[in-house]
């Protein structure tokens, strides 16, 4: 076993979290592929989407595998790098916006 | 040799992402070496034999079916370096083959059972008798591919090919990475995106991919890094509305091609510290549907100097075909060709990974 919380290889073994209770394994991997699929929004897509919200909930996991499905799905480094913007300003943003709740609190307490 | 195959790095000075490169052979690189290559394949695949993951799934190894391709190499001469390149063709390679080689292949056509031949190199149009050879072919009544790489229809070599081609029907596979220059350009060379632009909307202008032109245009993608292609017929998709809306561009069919860990391909994994994790990636994907599609069942690939090989990939890493006769100019037994086993290695992992991969795009 790794002595850092985070390793790389961990993500290969990704499945073996469906290990004593195999049912809600099974379900959640069926579910976890089937969002995948082509659709309404195409793999690519999809892919784009995933890889943003692997950088808002900064999983390195998510963000090597959908780098690399990114990648493979025929996405380029400057799509992928607005993506990454796309999360960042949503992240920024929703800690600014909060600001309103700050200026609300003020200016009760405030004369 | 470590885990990572530092040992093999190179002092090379590294060249920038997408400029030109050198040959292997003109770098003396030691991976200019087929034997070396298939060494490190041996040692990268971990023990794992190809034959072995088929006997794991009831497959034995594979057997040609029959001979309906002949893939002729017409020389290693190309305008272009590509980052992944199984051939190591440049403008520095100088084997090119001849016409009496051509006359041989000729005459193995007319013998046997083909109906197609497939044109690669290099460049295959450096060859000086890439017209005339294709006059024959095609009056013999063959299917004629030509693997064109685009940007060499803007050079001097390419003045009237485009009209030539379609006049005899020959089927158009070009490379095209990707639908952006950035990943174009990293692969193939500076400025390789822009010009084959301007070479697909001649193509275009006179037929080629446009529908009822009966002039077939199909355009290639390797994946730009170590990972394997997508779903093929989901980045067509992609392919199509993006080269329509940018370019006003059309063509038929996508294909995708898995790159291979041979020559300068494999050379880039080792540089990039890629390549343990990558021969993982093929030999874990292995699909056994994939592997009984393989494209070497009903395919011969000639070499420019007339040799004879199962497949494109067996050529590069010198392992020619295991009958008793193995030169174009002297087959004198077509039923054992045409059933003959197939060489495999390590590399053969390339073709059955994921979707699989063959000449033909992917294969399950």
């Amino acid at each position: 076993m790794s002595n850092q919380y985070y390793c790389s290889d961990d993500l290969a073994k990704f499945g073996e979290v469906a290990e004593n209770r195999t049912e809600l394994g099974e379900k959640f991997f069926a579910w976890y592929s089937a969002v995948f699929e082509d659709g309404a929004l195409s793999t690519r897509e999809k892919a784009l989407i995933a890889l943003a919200v692997a950088h808002a909930i900064q999983c390195p996991y998510c963000i090597e595998a959908y780098s690399k499905s990114a990648l493979e799905n025929g996405s380029d480094l400057d799509q992928m790098t607005e993506a990454v913007h796309v999360s960042a300003a949503i992240r920024g943003g929703a800690s600014l916006v909060h600001g309103v709740q700050m200026r609300d609190h003020v200016q009760k307490i405030s004369m | 040799m470590t885990a990572d195959g530092s040992a093999l790095r190179s002092s090379r000075p590294k060249p920038s992402r997408s400029k030109r490169l050198p040959t292997l052979r003109a770098q003396n690189a030691p991976l200019a070496s087929a034997d070396a290559q298939r060494a490190l394949l041996e040692r990268y695949a971990g023990g794992v034999s190809f034959e072995r993951s088929l006997r794991e799934h009831g497959m034995d190894g594979p057997r040609a079916t029959g001979l309906r391709t002949l893939q002729i190499n017409l020389g290693k001469m190309c305008n272009q370096t590509c980052r992944h390149c199984h051939v190591d063709a440049g403008p520095d390679r100088r084997e090119i083959m001849t016409q009496e080689t051509m006359r041989a292949c000729l005459t193995l056509l007319e013998n046997a059972e083909f109906d197609t031949v497939d044109l690669t190199g290099g460049a295959p149009e450096m060859n000086p008798h890439f017209r005339w050879f294709v006059e024959e072919c095609r009056r013999m009544g063959m299917r004629v591919i030509d693997r064109c790489n685009l940007t060499i229809l803007l050079t001097p070599i390419g003045r009237g090919l485009p009209e030539f081609l379609a006049e005899h029907q020959v089927e158009l596979i070009c490379s095209l990475p990707h639908v952006s220059a950035l990943n174009t350009d990293r692969q193939r060379g500076d400025g390789v995106f822009d010009r084959s632009i301007v070479a697909l909307q001649r193509l275009n202008k006179i037929g080629y991919g446009r529908e009822g032109s009966g002039l077939s245009l199909v355009l290639v993608t390797n994946p730009a890094g170590a990972f394997l292609p997508g779903p093929q017929s989901l980045l067509e998709r992609e392919w199509k509305k993006t080269l329509k809306e940018r370019f006003d561009i059309e063509f038929n069919t996508l294909f995708t091609i898995t790159n291979m860990p041979i020559s300068r391909y494999l050379d880039w994994l080792v540089e990039s510290g890629n390549c343990a994790r990558y021969m993982d990636v093929l030999v874990q994907s292995f699909n056994p549907r994939a592997a009984e599609g393989v494209m070497c069942k009903t395919m011969l690939s000639v070499g420019w100097d007339g040799c004879l090989y199962d497949c494109d990939f067996n050529q590069m890493l010198e392992l020619p075909i295991q009958t008793t006769e193995s030169h174009v100019a002297r087959i004198d037994d077509l039923d054992s060709l045409s059933t003959r086993e197939i060489v495999t290695g390590p590399h053969c992992f390339g073709c059955t990974a994921g979707s699989g991969s063959s000449c033909g795009g992917a294969t399950a």
